[in-house]
């Protein structure tokens, strides 16, 4: 149990916790689910779920890009860089996600040339730097991470800039939800919806949602009060069987998103006809692509790539916990061949992933109270 | 990946209008202002930081609350991590293999 005395606002987090448990029914089962994987991270790390009453669900969202990438695309942008003449860039949360030969970093100890870069306009400049090698750079990321791509790769047109590309793997969370929402072993009451995502495209995008679904959406902040109060905002709308976009976020999140970063997705960027994700399957017109206009950059365009679907390790069962039909300790790996140390699945790599969350907070919890217990 | 990190501006170039120096709790890195071209920030303001680009101009007061967040959460490490590997610093893995 987490006590609330450890909150920055003790007494404020108190009445918000109170407040919830006044508003919900308790003759009513809630369902809401949190789209973004930072969220999921916080609301394990701060133990949220002990602050609210048991009939409130939070669901874990498809909001980790490294946990719905489909482990072909790995293989994908790995086979580019057997190529010695090419240098795989990527950010570091890539490094230990597997592919079927392996993760990056296990590619890197093989010696293939995998560096890690904390932004793409660092993979452009380490193809300044490195003139006759080719740095490819492993975009991953929703529509937080796109447009500083896609800027890089304004930049590097505007140099003119030959041996650089990029392997495009940005999505976009609108689909995404709808695919959920259209998903008929998915019932969900209310989303809270993402903080940083959100100050790119802002709150319109989801307007659908409410409108054409009647779902609550508070899109949120990432601090335990800004979650636990954007749970009062769905419950209140639920209570009044209301439907609207609330912004919780709004001293980050502007209504209209950040326009400069819109005009430059759509200067480089082109919705693929379908995606596949992991544990969603394919999703139409849900992840974007390279423009003809960029094409010299465009690594599948300039690189042969084997493009083959490679199904999960059969005993993992991502797809089934990235749905939320499962909680992560109900998947058989969970935790005996499937841990942070030594993931299997990418639900498992990323600190955003709902597995390596629910085990660095709730599965060691658990662990070491029953220790004790056995101790006493 | 959600990781966004609050800077200071504490340099801009005339001659460089997409580039300013931002200051996260002491560390100082070049960051692009390409996608904040709508309203460009001043010495002075504060921004959060994503993947080495500005991407929102913030309070002073909502970025400390940020810096709390990250701590809270445990990802004040990778987040300065992050900052010092922007520009290709500090990332010894960069070096030639």
């Amino acid at each position: 149990m987490k006590f609330v005395d450890e909150f920055r606002e003790p007494e404020v987090i108190s009445r918000t916790a109170a407040e919830i448990r006044r508003l919900a029914d308790p003759h009513r089962h809630y369902r809401i689910m949190e789209v973004c994987g930072g969220h999921t991270h916080a609301i394990y790390r701060f133990g949220l779920k002990d602050l609210l009453p048991s009939n409130i669900e939070l669901i874990h969202g498809p909001g980790c890009p490294v946990c719905v990438l489909p482990m072909g695309r790995i293989d994908d942008g790995l086979a580019i860089a057997q190529d010695p003449q090419v240098i795989f860039a990527a950010f570091g949360d890539m490094m230990r996600v597997p592919g079927t030969q392996g993760s990056p970093l296990e590619h890197k100890a093989r010696g293939i040339d995998v560096r890690i870069v904390y932004s793409p306009a660092d993979a452009l400049k380490l193809a300044e730097k490195n003139p006759d090698r080719h740095v490819m750079f492993f975009a991953i990321g929703f529509e937080t991470t796109a447009p500083s791509t896609a800027l890089t790769l304004m930049r590097a047109k505007a140099q003119g800039l030959g041996n650089f590309s990029v392997f495009c793997n940005h999505v976009t969370i609108i689909p995404a939800i709808r695919a959920i929402l259209d998903s008929p072993d998915m019932r969900i009451d209310a989303f809270i919806g993402p903080g940083h995502v959100s100050t790119v495209i802002g709150c319109r995008p989801y307007e659908w949602i409410a409108k054409n679904e009647s779902r609550p959406v508070a899109v949120s902040g990432f601090e335990p009060l800004d979650i636990l109060q954007s749970i009062v905002m769905v419950l209140r709308q639920l209570k009044a069987d209301e439907a609207r976009i609330e912004n919780q976020y709004k001293r980050v999140v502007p209504w209209e998103g950040n326009r400069a970063a819109l005009r430059a997705m759509a200067e480089v960027f082109e919705l693929r006809p379908y995606f596949e994700w992991r544990g969603l399957g394919f999703i139409s017109q849900s992840a974007l692509r390279l423009r003809e206009s960029y094409a010299t950059w465009d690594a599948e365009r300039r690189f042969v790539i084997p493009g083959v679907r490679v199904t999960d390790p059969k005993a993992a069962q991502c797809g089934e916990v990235l749905k939320g039909v499962l909680k992560p300790h109900q998947c058989k790996l969970f935790g005996n061949e499937c841990t942070p140390e030594h993931p299997i699945g990418a639900l498992m790599v990323s600190s955003e992933g709902s597995c390596a969350a629910y085990f660095n907070y709730e599965h060691r919890k658990t662990a070491m109270v029953s220790s004790i217990s056995s101790v006493a | 990946m959600c990781l966004a990190i609050p800077g200071q501006v504490v340099e801009l170039y005339p001659d460089q209008p997409n580039i300013a120096v931002i200051d996260v709790v002491g560390v100082r890195r070049k960051v692009d202002l390409g996608l904040l071209q709508d309203s460009l920030p001043v010495e002075g303001d504060w921004v959060l930081i994503h993947v080495g680009f500005a991407m929102s101009k913030i309070s002073e007061e909502d970025a400390l609350d940020q810096m709390r967040t990250l701590r809270a959460l445990g990802e004040a490490e990778a987040a300065m991590q992050e900052v010092q590997g922007y520009g290709l610093e500090n990332t010894e893995n960069l070096e030639e293999s």
